[in-house]
């Protein structure tokens, strides 16, 4: 049997990541299922009693979500229209149990390529805080995920808030997941948007998706297409398959790579379909 | 740590680790084994509990982190014994079947309904979304939760009605308290623990060193089971002549998962020891994967025995098909793929074993407990009376049960150690070692007249069977008969073989091949049925077997057969739902519609084997009367039927009925819960034993049938005409076994021949028939099938218990559902329940159930077997509905989005991204 602690301060946790890694516990979503018939012998720092790292605050130019907040509290959470992407995504991760158990924080860290919190949080621009001893770093999520399950967390670090800054103009958000059944499934392509929207026009346009690459990615060429378009009907004819060039879909038993970047394009294109319908 | 906790309102303490899953400290420490363990990951939501009042899987939340939390159980549910609302409505819709996902499921709902007393369906459906069911296809746990409000029970029936009536399963209020015994709800307090060491490869061979070493670092560590412990023969399998599995592999591993040691010890123990830190060299060798490679020139063989890698062929042949469809006016033909499907009961595979003198007793989960008893007096070198089978209530088998799993390990360890020894499958293991259903690879053709009359089916199956035999021999022998369908075809020629490979063993699950022949058959008379103009249905209608009528094998047929009532009852939504669909599709969009049909036939019971029951009925002196059954009921509730049953054959009431089901010192053997044999075969069994009580009885009492016999105290009373006498039953010696001073013994055989080598002959004594309609919604842009209706039509012979025949059908549709859309087990890569998905509550439509009864003379009241029949059609209707809506046929299993855009691309159907 491994350490166990459960600090209720943020230093003694942070003082004990730097003494020696340390599993990193927080809604079990992901630490159970990968210890399934296995004894349960990691050094485990458990992070739910950390009542700082809990809870979405407006702090003036963004939004600080803490990092054990559940994806229920997301749901629940009266948020701006433009977190409505974020909060869809929210109702996709499992069942109700996983949603009361699962953290924000887990979904990034975990850095499931297929992760649903991902391309919604990249399409809001969020940027994640790590602590550690030392100090407190800013990174962008894009650069926070590096790989499969590869973060740029340090040992020492511990993910303690996801930053999300609030849009320069009026905005709308989406989400798209493809799977092969209506809950709990892991999706085979899982897309999300933000547009931001000033006299008709797109000011601005975040597009990201999931499932198609090691790392979910923003499709800038498509970002940069969009820019100062009508927001109109019509609006997902934009999207052409050299916008999802960059994607590196694989073949695996949820679908083909080339089926998975054709059905990337159609969720984009319905996506954009979507929100150039939406009231702003 | 020391954890505190408040559980169902009480502070309850125990000692643990910290990090130990919540649903551990409430099952071992607590006690509280109606939280059930399906996967220990989060997929199946089997133990959701309730945490500070929401919904939470148990087995994803640390003991740390409930300490000092509230947290509530399907035990405080009922806590007062009376059931509460929610689970009255469960027992008044049929919602538990198994009952393994039941408390997770009441515990979603409570969730819910303390936040919203109305729900409508979708909130329902959201709520309970986490907790997956493989029984019910879901729909009558849903209307439970939406009719939570109506609390009236159904009053017991009368005397003589409880055939035919809506009876609550008599074992259903152990389902909804927590308080039912699964197969890992019980042990003795001083059982060791077994871990099974599996092989990581298909192929290999391997040799074994010192485990000296690893006792010394392992005190805890009572003996590792290598294949040299087995005292008697390490051979088991199905038939007698196919016994091909050894309970431990001798030096050679044919499939990843099969057993090669087993630790025993105390369970922290064999949980910490590392598969990487045991003495196991292993040879890694090229496996032989798939049909086509198992029949290669030159593929290794799997077993010297059978050097071509043929377990058996079965053979049916009729006639002249070359010359009949020389001379046809339209043939059809396809080839036709499917894969492993995995069975996904939600109660992984657990038990114990327990030595006791020179008998050894086996608690587990099982689908067959003498076949078990026989199998295992083999194994460990003793008589069958040696050995007694006490089943578990079973979370789900499906046929998936019906071989051994654990049981071979924990009787020999138990036999050994002389301790008792426990088991429980982890998830993965379950789906790793366990079988699955047969992969099939189907060429077919079909030919017709000009007017659609059938004229011959030209059909060959290879299946893989996998590593060994399991039943495989059935599949090839069951699967020839059914081949041309439920219609007059006078020229037939059918082949179906098994053929090994080193993957999973294929073995029993509903239907033994019958579903993958039906889709193959079944889509190409709707292909037939358009290229002669033809309605789909008409066609079906035109060839249907009738009472009277000879079946490929020559057999002729006595008066149940309803398949022409079933099509019929199908006619008016086959009609409305085309129009429906014809609207639907009106301009040009994304989404489009169809409406698909199928029908089968099923066999009830074993093919063309004698497959008995025997039955007993006890009267004790206090005039209490006793069902000793050994039929198993897996959730499809064989416990209720037979009851049901029981009570009208005797003119009893149900109420005052007893049961003792399943252990095999105190009932006979009434064979297997599988091939939907147990309402047909044991069924009759009990009115055969109740009349030989009613015998005895009115012997005693001087009189003969017809009397009316009052029973329900001492003495029983008989009456007949004006003349009553009475029995005193006290005045009886009364058996030491049993108590009872009477006993009625009942055996029902269904007469069957043997099939020559031609495969005529009469294979069943009954047969069952059905047609399925599917309506559908394909989404052109992603290739995504959502079935948004089915209507079953089955012939049943007599529903003894209405919602249990309809429970029966909603979750065969769900199963066929999955299988046609989503289910593929790949071995080594959806060994868990996230990888491989089964249909979840937001899948499976709304099902209409149309129940035809054409009474089988040799059948209890008339009825006939349900538990295959509702899956057969379903996979081929939803099939050709995707035909419809598309004008695209899916010939490989399952239609997965990317198989289904894939060939509307290829059809030059789905250029479309929006």
């Amino acid at each position: 049997m491994g350490l166990y602690l459960r600090p209720t301060d943020l230093a003694e946790a942070l003082a004990a990541l730097a003494e020696s890694p340390m599993t990193v516990l927080a809604g079990g979503t992901d630490f159970y299922p990968a210890r399934v018939g296995r004894a349960l012998d990691d050094d485990i720092l458990d992070i739910t009693a950390l009542a700082s790292l809990s809870g979405i605050a407006d702090a003036g130019d963004h939004f600080r979500i803490g990092a054990t907040t559940r994806w229920s509290d997301i749901i629940a959470a009266e948020l701006p229209n433009w977190f409505d992407g974020l909060k869809l995504a929210a109702r996709e991760v499992g069942g109700v149990q996983i949603q009361n158990a699962g953290t924000i924080a887990g979904n990034l860290c975990n850095a499931s390529p297929a992760a649903d919190g991902v391309p919604p949080l990249l399409a809001l621009d969020a940027a994640v805080e790590l602590a550690s001893r030392g100090g407190k770093r800013v990174l962008p999520l894009a650069s926070f995920i590096t790989g499969n399950h590869r973060t740029a967390r340090a040992p020492q670090e511990l993910l303690t808030a996801v930053l999300v800054p609030k849009p320069r103009c009026k905005a709308r958000a989406g989400f798209a997941k493809l799977g092969a059944r209506k809950y709990l499934v892991i999706s085979i392509v899982v897309a999300a948007a933000v547009l931001e929207v000033a006299e008709g026009r797109i000011a601005a346009a975040r597009i990201a998706v999931g499932a198609c690459s090691p790392v979910a990615q923003r499709l800038r060429d498509l970002e940069g297409t969009l820019r100062g378009r009508r927001c109109a009907p019509g609006l997902g004819r934009t999207v052409e398959a050299v916008h999802l060039a960059g994607l590196a879909p694989i073949d695996d038993i949820r679908g083909t790579a080339v089926y998975r970047s054709d059905a990337a394009r159609t969720l984009i294109a319905r996506l954009l379909d979507d929100l150039a319908g939406a009231a702003a | 740590m020391r954890l505190a906790l408040t559980v169902n309102g009480r502070v309850r303490m125990a000692e643990t680790a910290p990090a130990r899953r919540l649903a551990d400290v409430l099952r071992e420490e607590l006690g509280l084994t109606g939280t059930k363990i399906g996967c220990n990951a989060g997929d199946c939501g089997a133990c959701t509990v309730l945490l500070d009042g929401a919904q939470i899987c148990a087995c994803l939340v640390s003991a740390a982190q409930a300490d000092g939390r509230s947290v509530v159980t399907v035990e405080g549910l009922a806590e007062t014994g009376a059931l509460g609302a929610l689970q009255s409505a469960f027992l008044r819709h049929g919602a538990a079947q198994c009952g393994i996902c039941t408390p997770g499921m009441l515990m979603a709902a409570s969730d819910l309904l303390a936040r919203e007393p109305h729900p409508g369906e979708k909130a329902v459906l959201d709520a309970l979304s986490g907790v997956l069911c493989r029984c019910t296809g879901y729909r009558k746990i849903v209307a439970a939760v939406l009719d939570v409000a109506d609390a009236d029970g159904a009053p017991a029936p009368a005397v003589g009605t409880a055939v035919g009536a809506r009876v609550p399963k008599i074992d259903g209020a152990a389902k909804l308290t927590g308080s039912e015994r699964f197969a890992a709800d019980a042990a003795p307090a001083d059982a060791l623990f077994l871990r099974a060491v599996r092989s990581p490869y298909a192929r290999a061979r391997f040799t074994l060193g010192s485990f000296a070493a690893l006792h010394a670092r392992y005190p805890g560590l009572a003996r590792v089971l290598t294949a040299a412990d087995i005292p008697g023969s390490n051979r088991f399998g199905i038939y007698p002549t196919g016994k091909d599995q050894p309970a431990l592999a001798e030096g050679e591993v044919r499939f990843r998962g099969e057993a090669v040691l087993a630790l025993v010890g105390d369970a922290a123990t064999v949980e910490a020891i590392a598969d990487e830190a045991l003495p196991v060299a292993w040879e890694e060798l090229p496996p032989v994967t798939g049909i086509a490679a198992a029949l290669a020139p030159g593929a290794p063989a799997l077993h010297a025995e059978k050097p071509d890698n043929l377990l058996v062929t079965g053979r049916l042949v009729r006639g002249d098909v070359e010359a009949a469809i020389a001379g046809a006016a339209a043939v059809v033909q396809g080839a036709y793929r499917t894969t492993f499907v995995e069975h996904a009961y939600i109660e992984p595979e657990a038990g114990y074993a327990r030595r006791i003198g020179d008998r050894i007793e086996i608690f587990a989960c099982t689908q067959t407990p003498y076949m078990d008893r026989d199998e295992l007096a083999l194994i460990l070198g003793i008589r069958p009376d040696q050995v007694r089978i006490l089943p578990s209530a079973v979370g789900g088998g499906f046929g998936g049960k019906l071989d051994l799993s654990l049981q071979p390990l924990i009787a020999v360890a138990a036999w050994l150690l002389r301790r008792p020894v426990r088991c429980v499958y982890t998830r993965p293991e379950s789906m790793a070692s366990t079988t699955k259903r047969h992969p099939a690879s189907i060429r077919a053709r079909i030919a017709a007249d000009a007017e659609g009359r059938l004229l011959a089916v030209d059909f060959h199956a290879d299946f893989n069977t996998g590593a060994y035999a399991s039943w495989g021999p059935t599949v090839a022998s069951r699967v020839p008969v059914h081949a041309s369908g439920p219609y007059i075809v006078p020229n037939v020629r059918a082949i179906a073989r098994a053929i090994y490979t080193n993957e999973t063993p294929a073995g029993a699950f509903r239907g033994f091949g019958v579903p993958q022949t039906a889709v193959a058959t079944e889509t190409l008379l709707d292909e037939l049925a358009e290229k002669l103009g033809i309605d789909a249905l008409e066609l079906r209608l035109n060839n249907a077997l009738r009472p009277g009528l000879a079946t490929a094998t020559g057999q002729v047929l006595g008066a149940s057969v309803g398949l022409v009532p079933c099509l019929k009852a199908l006619k008016p939504r086959w009609r409305s739902a085309r129009a429906e669909a014809a609207r639907l599709n009106r301009g040009d969009g994304v989404v489009r519609h169809g409406v698909g049909f199928a029908a089968m036939w099923y066999g009830i019971g074993n093919t063309s084997i004698s497959n008995p029951s025997t039955m007993r009925i006890g009267l004790d002196r206090e005039g209490a009367l006793t069902l000793y059954s050994g039929a198993v009921d897996i959730g499809q509730g064989a416990n209720t039927i037979l009851m049901q049953i029981c009570a009208d054959a005797l003119g009893a009431p149900l109420a005052g009925l007893r049961l003792v089901a399943g252990d095999t010192d105190r009932t006979a053997d009434a064979g297997k819960s599988s091939a939907s044999r147990q309402t047909f075969i044991s069924g009759a069994a009990v009115t055969r034993a109740a009349a030989d009580l009613r015998r005895q009885i009115l012997a005693l009492a001087g009189l003969g049938e017809p009397a009316e016999i009052r029973f329900g105290g001492n003495p029983v009373t008989v009456r007949q005409g004006g003349d009553l006498r009475w029995v005193d039953l006290a005045a009886l010696p009364a058996s030491n076994e049993t108590g009872d001073v009477l006993a009625g013994s009942g055996t029902f055989d269904p007469p069957t021949t043997p099939l020559d080598e031609d495969g005529q002959g009469a294979p069943y004594a009954s047969y069952a028939f059905a047609a399925q309609l599917a309506e559908v919604a394909v989404d052109l842009g992603l290739g995504t099938v959502k079935v948004r209706r089915v209507t079953a039509a089955h012939d049943v012979g007599r529903a003894i218990n209405p919602t249990q025949v309809e429970g029966q059908i909603h979750g065969g549709v769900a199963q066929g559902l999955g299988m046609a859309l989503m289910e593929e087990y790949v071995p080594a890569r959806t060994e868990n329940l996230h990888d491989y998905l089964i249909p979840t509550i937001g899948d499976v439509p709304e099902i209409e159930c149309l129940l035809v009864e054409a009474a089988d003379p040799l059948g209890p009241y008339g009825a006939k077997g349900i538990g295959e029949p509702a899956l057969v059609p379903t996979a081929p209707a939803i099939l050709n509905a995707i035909y419809h809506a598309t004008g695209v046929r899916l010939r490989q299993l399952p239609a997965t989005p990317d198989r289904v855009r894939t060939a509307l691309l290829a059809a030059g159907k789905g250029e479309c991204h929006g």
